[in-house]
């Protein structure tokens, strides 16, 4: 298990490395830069802000530079918010960021899974058909339709919750961007859950099981459940991916301050550290999560170790 | 040989178009598709407003209150109906143009990764790899930074640019497959460059699975177009877009929710027909995942 651990953890390096180089060369490539809207500059205060930025250096000269500053932790200057460092406005938006993704997710799985197995009992059943089709649902809608739909509903009509903001992450504005980010991820859970359940039960382990007198409910939690929930658990990397991106929505939609708005609105500035920045913590994050995820599995299944 | 190959596969489309007709959400999705698609194409004919006319004596009017709004406007008092029409144009456009730039992509680069193999195609693949690591989203994202907003081919570009890694696997593994078959070998006996063998034998044999993939993507395509407008950097105003149109909705909602309600219902019309069909089409063409 720790080898395994081990060789997991040292592929990450060159895919990181590629993903900060690949997102520097295409920002740097770029037409167009960030001093462009700005009312006409004079040369020499041009050549200064040029200067000051390190744009003035060639490109490997830049690259160096950013590479040495992010193993310290340093993302450069924020240029449209000019009084802040990419690290401080990364340091204030991610708690926010984090806090949702993580609820989201282990809200999915709390309705995904138990959806799934129910689901997978009562195979065939009404409960089993409405459920099918509300996954079927769930999967197909967008954040950012059934987010401003969540708070229209619950928020402008019914006025249960807040439409929007954070207040220092108060559970009653957490309810609607969670609950929106959840949806589609617990559909997807739900579904991976329900098929993987039904091949098992078919497994003839599980039919031996039987052939021993094991009780249904038995033969469920003892012996079935552990292998049907392989694939839900290899899904929580995409997943993650998936609530990454609609975080930019939800965020968006309900006012949160977290990493997410900066990054669309780094990418509407033309914020090119705030966009770089933003790219390389969560392209780290998106890793860490899949090598758990990864390790998880392999935990789960030992298989998966030894090849 | 040849025949019997393609009587096989004769048989094995017509089985699955049996099966794809004989499914009843299937025939549904569709004629709400087609009915969509002919609506879009003609319906804002019909109205006398056009998408970025403005109408100062009916500002944010609630739909069915005079006959001339049938969707209502917005608050510069632009019509609904139209706008909305345009945004479902648009995305279909959008998304239909976008899997066919993804399918040119994928189908380039899977066939020329899994045709020359050693070093030329892990090096491919890890790429591919490496694009997978990061949401789809991020790299449109970056593409859009870059240009010019609201130009539609950028737009286009940037989604099919991210579109095609999928497509590229599947196409890798087909032609991995294909390449050690018999009329391969046949081509490269009579002398056949490798190009040539690539244009020729593996690309038409390849298309089939891979265009069925493709209108699998078309509901994909269509979120990320919307999403992007959704953000504000996609589709630019005066021009409408599914996403837009709701984002604007979003903002408006509290004194306005047709504004929200009429493009959210349509795009999610659009996209579970969409989505229909896509499940009708791969049980119909592999039977075997149910």
């Amino acid at each position: 298990m720790l080898r395994y651990a081990l060789r997991r953890i040292g592929g990450l390096i060159p895919t990181l490395l590629v993903i900060i180089s690949v997102s520097f060369c295409i920002v740097r490539l770029a037409p167009g830069g960030p001093f462009d809207q700005e009312q006409t500059l004079s040369p020499a205060v041009r050549a200064n802000l040029d200067r000051l930025y390190g744009l003035d250096q060639p490109l490997s000269a830049q690259y160096g530079r950013y590479l040495r500053g992010l193993l310290h932790g340093d993302f450069g200057p924020s240029l449209s918010q000019r009084d802040f460092t990419v690290t401080e406005l990364i340091a204030q938006g991610l708690p926010v960021s984090v806090t949702v993704g993580l609820l989201a997710i282990l809200l999915a799985l709390l309705i995904g899974i138990p959806a799934g197995i129910g689901a997978a009992t009562w195979r065939n059943r009404g409960a089993d058909h409405s459920l099918t089709a509300l996954a079927a649902l769930a999967v197909a809608l967008p954040s950012f339709v059934t987010g401003p739909l969540f708070a229209l509903v619950f928020a402008l009509s019914l006025h249960w919750l807040p439409v929007a903001g954070w207040e220092r992450g108060a559970p009653r504005y957490l309810v609607l961007p969670v609950l929106t980010l959840a949806l589609p991820v617990a559909a997807h859970v739900a579904r991976l859950t329900r098929g993987s359940l039904l091949e098992v039960l078919r497994s003839p382990w599980i039919r031996s099981a039987r052939a021993r007198g094991l009780g249904g409910a038995r033969v469920l939690w003892r012996h079935a459940l552990r292998p049907a929930l392989l694939p839900a658990v290899s899904y929580l990397g995409p997943a993650l991916a998936y609530v990454v991106t609609g975080s930019l929505v939800v965020e968006t939609v309900f006012g949160l301050p977290g990493t997410g708005r900066y990054l669309v609105q780094g990418a509407i500035d033309r914020d090119y550290p705030l966009v770089m920045g933003m790219i390389v913590v969560y392209g780290a994050l998106l890793l860490l999560f899949n090598l758990l995820a990864d390790l998880l599995y392999g935990w789960l299944d030992p298989r998966v170790r030894h090849d | 040989m040849t025949e019997a190959l393609a009587a096989a596969r004769g048989g094995l489309w017509r089985e699955a178009g049996r099966r794809l007709a004989a499914n009843a959400a299937t025939r549904l999705a569709l004629a709400v598709l087609a009915l969509l698609a002919l609506l879009a194409l003609i319906g804002p004919l019909f109205s006398p407003w056009s998408f970025d006319q403005l109408d100062w004596q009916h500002l944010a009017l609630p739909p069915g209150r005079i006959a001339a709004h049938w969707f209502g406007t917005d608050r510069l008092g632009r019509d609904l109906f139209v706008r909305t029409l345009y945004g479902v144009r648009l995305s279909l456009l959008i998304s239909v143009l976008a899997s066919l730039v993804s399918l040119v992509i994928g189908v380039a680069w899977g066939a020329v990764a899994g045709f020359a193999g050693g070093r030329t195609d892990e090096w491919m693949m890890r790429f591919v790899d490496v694009l997978y690591s990061l949401p789809y989203l991020f790299i449109v994202i970056i593409l859009t930074t870059l240009f010019r907003r609201g130009s539609i081919t950028v737009l286009l570009i940037a989604i099919g640019a991210v579109g095609w890694l999928t497509t590229a696997r599947i196409v890798r593994g087909q032609t991995l497959a294909l390449k050690r078959r018999e009329f391969i070998e046949a081509a490269r006996a009579l002398g056949l460059s490798p190009a040539g063998i690539l244009v020729h034998h593996i690309a038409p044999n390849l298309l089939g699975p891979v265009a069925v993939y493709a209108t699998l993507t078309i509901p994909q395509m269509i979120i990320f177009e919307s999403f992007l407008s959704f953000l504000g950097l996609g589709v630019q105003e005066p021009h409408a877009s599914l996403g837009n149109l709701i984002n604007v909705g979003a903002q408006e909602m509290q004194s306005a929710p047709w504004m929200l309600l009429v493009p959210a219902t349509l795009l999610v019309l659009l996209l579970i027909c969409l989505n229909l069909l896509g499940d009708g089409l791969r049980d119909a063409l592999d039977p075997h995942e149910r």
